[in-house]
């Protein structure tokens, strides 16, 4: 009964709906291909325009004095670039994967909301250029660092509510977003397709949305006390009028430690996607996978003030903070020796895909270990603010979100594209990356521990020598995925020839996504597939 | 030989410097002075060394693999996905070791947490962007700002921050505190978030505005020991720098009653040239206005309005002093200058010219002087300095009556 009516709507879609003509074709887009498209496209202009203000940060810390910018300036910095890679560029580049990759791995048409998916992209670009807009406001961007704690965050200028509008338009877009997976995941999964069937890529995205929906609301409603603290003489978070300034940071940990496992749980699942692939081996422990994405995004929202332990928690709150934080390790380890597991004794070759995936496994860890140490509550009382954690968070998200993020791009481009891209470019581009970006991030362990702040634009002498170091690997970094840009332009062009269908060797056996022609029809799946592939059995 | 000499002498030199250089950074966290710093970096070290004990352990079996279990080598991929022996081993050592990290940790939270049986009480309030510090048993009361020479290395561009000795991490006024006395510190702040870090004692502490946070500390050896604000609290966040100073009892005891001496002092209320004038001036120029108003007194357009050519600063003086003592909405009240202070800094502001202006002008302490505190510090007139008779009847009199509120 399913499949007929499924071919009822092919038949529909076969003679109303081919992509528009012209420009107008992008903006009033449903299609969920030409969405995730504009989705990746905008996360990749943001990564660079996040990038530049990540440069101008370090090259103000080449050498301590301050040479370039302003210490304003310099905070404005510190939180744009923040800002903008999470917003801007992480978490819509998953969206966009999202996007182009759940519809067909389940074997639906599209997305269950076209309509809407178009409206959560166009809010997004709309809030991410309100975000920037404030650049140029008098007083500056909002410089009291991205977590937006008050009462400093209130000391600024005319930016303070525009930028609090456009965490609200952020807001909406993620939600918007993150109903369109959890419906289409629920109602459009092809027959057979049952859930622990599912790649692991659509798993994660389904925990993820859940996620989402629960702590964009949360965030909304913090940034909305700030601002009614500012114009409405509310005091939520002013000791003054019987408010309390910790209350906020209660409340915006509640958001953003999830927010974090937002940016990292599709992470795992592009991970999970590739490394079965090039280890030409089913991926180990697929259901503990599962079970151990849940039962991180559960402890996710029990974890919050582990963020605050100098804040001046009472001891029964350092403590349990302290035990539930350490109990995360457990599940992110079950993943990362399952990934271990999976190319052990497997046939691997290391096209870029894997290189970048294999280096995610590693780097990841190393934030991992990190975050370990800091889950040890009096030890924190040390690293606290520092660049201890400066280098930890960005373990845990370059070389591991925006490394598989990169990795997907390999992976995919030749499906999207239908052309392969060039593969000494891409390990080049891999090898300059991985290099530079533990130039970059490992000399930030020494300097926390050696007791540099993080947030200051100026340092003390005995800092210069690995904020130098720092510096030039971030040079080296941000230039090297130029590289990323040229590969993309050049695969749309053609790259180094056709794809075929399957593009990896027996990729079909892992995904319903290299079971359609490369590159993928602008509909795919109007039909339901009959076979579904287990790939994982 | 006297060659020789030189050589032996330059050659000791660089090899001192060469210790200097590598003492210069270091990788890991401090030991640090206390004991309870000490417990902290034990902890620290067994965290790092379980750490890379499971990391050449993990990345060791994936290396292995990654370079024997590979296509070009021929290697067959096996085709098994699933172990529940191994998952419930893998799942069941991590905990264990977590268990193991958690007892000694639990300790460590314990003994950070025992505030109880101090000895004597500081309380420290963090502000944009100085430190505060109050002894509460002796009353002792006193403002820490960054040293002069730093403030004024890291706004002029012409001076090199490594000719600095401590650059960025000096204070004008430290905290001095004796050792081997448990020391019991309260913190809150005036505005915003800050955080209060000094590596060597193990642990920071945010000051939070409106609410009182508290911490202890036990110094074992003497010596200075250097910290940062380590909250973000706006513009000049990286330049706040904390210092403590810990002694022996006995010469703690003395610095206190030193200390109390020159709090209970008067304003220094003597005839003084014009350039000393204006270097004392520059002093508290840096102290307390140079955050805003910037060293060139440009101010910060959009958030803080120039001193240089502003007609406030040229025009009236006891109306200037008026203004400074009385604040606006944005500018504090500087209620704490006393009159010598608040002299040389009107002189300066009006007559420096690293601000622009040249009005031709000083002030001598006795004219900033309200009659009401002329009264406070001489109940009988004629004991006070033949200048401050001279002046007193005018001048003073006009800083009252400018206040504002």
């Amino acid at each position: 009964m399913a499949s007929v009516v499924a071919e009822h709507d092919d038949h529909h879609d076969h003679h109303d709906h081919g992509p528009e003509k012209g420009l107008l074709r992008w903006i009033i887009t449903t299609n969920h291909k030409d969405i995730g498209t504009l989705y990746l496209l905008f996360a990749l202009v943001m990564f660079f325009v996040g990038g530049t203000m990540a440069l101008i940060i370090r090259s103000e810390l080449f050498e301590p004095g301050l040479q370039f910018v302003d210490p304003q300036f310099f905070n404005s910095m510190t939180t744009m670039h923040a800002l903008v890679m999470v917003f801007g560029a992480v978490m819509p580049a998953f969206v966009g994967l999202a996007n182009w990759m759940i519809p067909m791995m389940i074997g639906a048409p599209d997305m269950a909301l076209p309509r809407m998916n178009n409206m959560s992209f166009w809010m997004l670009v709309a809030g991410v250029l309100l975000l920037a807009a404030t650049l140029f406001m008098e007083g500056g961007a909002p410089a009291g660092g991205w977590t937006l704690y008050p009462p400093l965050v209130l000391q600024t200028g005319k930016a303070l509510p525009f930028a609090i509008f456009s965490v609200h338009m952020l807001g909406v877009s993620s939600i918007m977003g993150a109903i369109n997976v959890i419906a289409t995941i629920f109602n459009m999964r092809a027959p057979g397709m049952t859930l622990m069937k599912m790649p692991l890529f659509v798993w994660t995205w389904l925990i993820t949305a859940f996620l989402l929906i629960a702590i964009m609301p949360v965030f909304a409603g913090a940034v909305t006390m700030l601002l009614t603290d500012r114009f409405f003489d509310t005091s939520f978070f002013n000791a003054a009028g019987g408010g309390d300034p910790v209350l906020y940071q209660h409340i915006f940990w509640f958001f953003g430690h999830p927010e974090v496992y937002v940016m990292i749980l599709p992470t795992f699942g592009v991970a999970s996607t590739i490394i079965p692939v090039f280890a030409r081996k089913p991926l180990f422990g697929y259901a503990s996978m599962v079970y151990a994405t849940a039962a991180i995004a559960f402890l996710s929202f029990i974890v919050w003030a582990h963020h605050m332990f100098t804040v001046g928690l009472p001891i029964a709150g350092e403590l349990y903070f302290m035990y539930a934080t350490m109990l995360i390790a457990i599940p992110t380890g079950v993943k990362v020796f399952n990934w271990t597991a999976t190319m052990w004794k497997g046939a691997m070759t290391f096209e870029t895909p894997m290189l970048f995936s294999i280096a995610f496994v590693v780097l990841f860890t190393m934030g991992g270990f990190t975050g370990l140490m800091m889950s040890v509550a009096p030890v924190d009382f040390q690293y606290h603010d520092t660049y201890f954690i400066v280098a930890h968070f960005h373990y845990t998200l370059v070389p591991a979100s925006v490394f598989i993020l990169m990795a997907s791009g390999y992976y995919w481009l030749p499906k999207w594209t239908g052309n392969m891209y060039n593969e000494k470019i891409g390990r080049l581009h891999f090898w300059l990356s991985a290099v530079s970006v533990n130039i970059l991030f490992f000399p930030q362990h020494f300097l926390g521990l050696a007791g540099m702040p993080r947030r200051i634009p100026d340092y003390a002498i005995q800092f210069a020598d690995w904020n130098m170091v720092s510096s030039i690997g971030a040079f080296m970094y941000g230039f090297s995925q130029l590289l990323f840009v040229w590969i993309v332009i050049d695969t749309i062009k053609g790259g180094v020839g056709k794809a075929t269908d399957e593009v990896w060797e027996d990729a079909s056996k892992h995904g319903l996504e290299w079971t359609v022609p490369s590159p993928a029809p602008y509909h795919t799946f109007t039909t339901p597939p009959e076979i579904i592939p287990t790939e994982h059995l | 030989m006297k060659k020789t000499k030189h050589l032996f002498v330059s050659m000791l030199l660089m090899g001192m410097g060469l210790e200097t250089a590598q003492a210069d950074y270091t990788l890991n966290l401090v030991q640090g002075s206390t004991q309870l710093s000490h417990e902290l970096y034990d902890l620290h070290m067994l965290i790092l060394w379980i750490c890379v004990f499971i990391g050449i352990a993990v990345f060791g079996t994936m290396f292995y693999s990654i370079f024997h279990h590979r296509k070009s080598k021929g290697h067959q991929a096996a085709q098994f996905h699933e172990n529940t022996t191994v998952e419930i081993i893998w799942t069941i050592i991590p905990t264990l070791i977590l268990v193991a990290m958690a007892i000694p940790a639990t300790k460590a939270v314990i003994d950070l947490d025992h505030v109880q049986d101090s000895d004597m009480s500081i309380k420290v309030t963090g502000k944009q962007w100085y430190w505060e510090y109050e002894y509460l048993d002796s009353g002792l009361r006193f403002e820490s700002h960054l040293d002069e020479a730093s403030e004024k290395a890291h706004r002029v561009s012409s001076i090199d921050p490594r000719s600095v000795p401590n650059y960025l991490l000096n204070v004008d006024k430290p905290l001095v505190i004796p050792v081997k006395k448990k020391i019991r510190f309260l913190f809150t702040a005036g505005d915003v978030i800050h955080s209060w870090w000094v590596p060597d004692l193990g642990w920071k502490k945010d000051a939070n505005p409106g609410f009182v946070n508290d911490a202890w500390t036990s110094i074992d050896k003497p010596g200075v020991y250097r910290g940062q604000c380590t909250e973000l609290c706006g513009r000049d966040h990286g330049f706040m720098p904390i210092v403590v100073i810990a002694m022996e009892q006995d010469q703690y005891d003395a610095w206190v009653k030193s200390e109390i001496e020159k709090q209970a002092k008067g304003p220094d209320l003597d005839k003084h040239t014009r350039s000393d004038l204006l270097s004392k001036g520059e002093s508290v120029y840096l102290r307390n206005c140079v955050a805003c108003h910037q060293i060139d007194g440009k101010g910060i357009s959009g958030w803080y309005p120039a001193l240089r050519g502003s007609a406030k600063v040229t025009g009236d003086t006891s109306q200037l002093m008026g203004f400074i003592q009385a604040g606006t909405s944005k500018m504090p009240a500087f209620k704490k200058l006393k009159a010598d202070e608040l002299a040389t800094l009107v002189t300066y502001l009006r007559n420096s010219p690293d601000l622009g202006n040249s009005v031709g002008d000083e002030t001598q302490a006795c004219q900033a002087l309200s009659l009401d505190d002329l009264d406070d510090l001489y109940p009988d007139i004629d004991n006070a300095p033949q200048l401050c008779k001279e002046f007193g009847e005018v001048k003073p009199e006009k800083v009252v009556s400018e206040k504002k509120d």
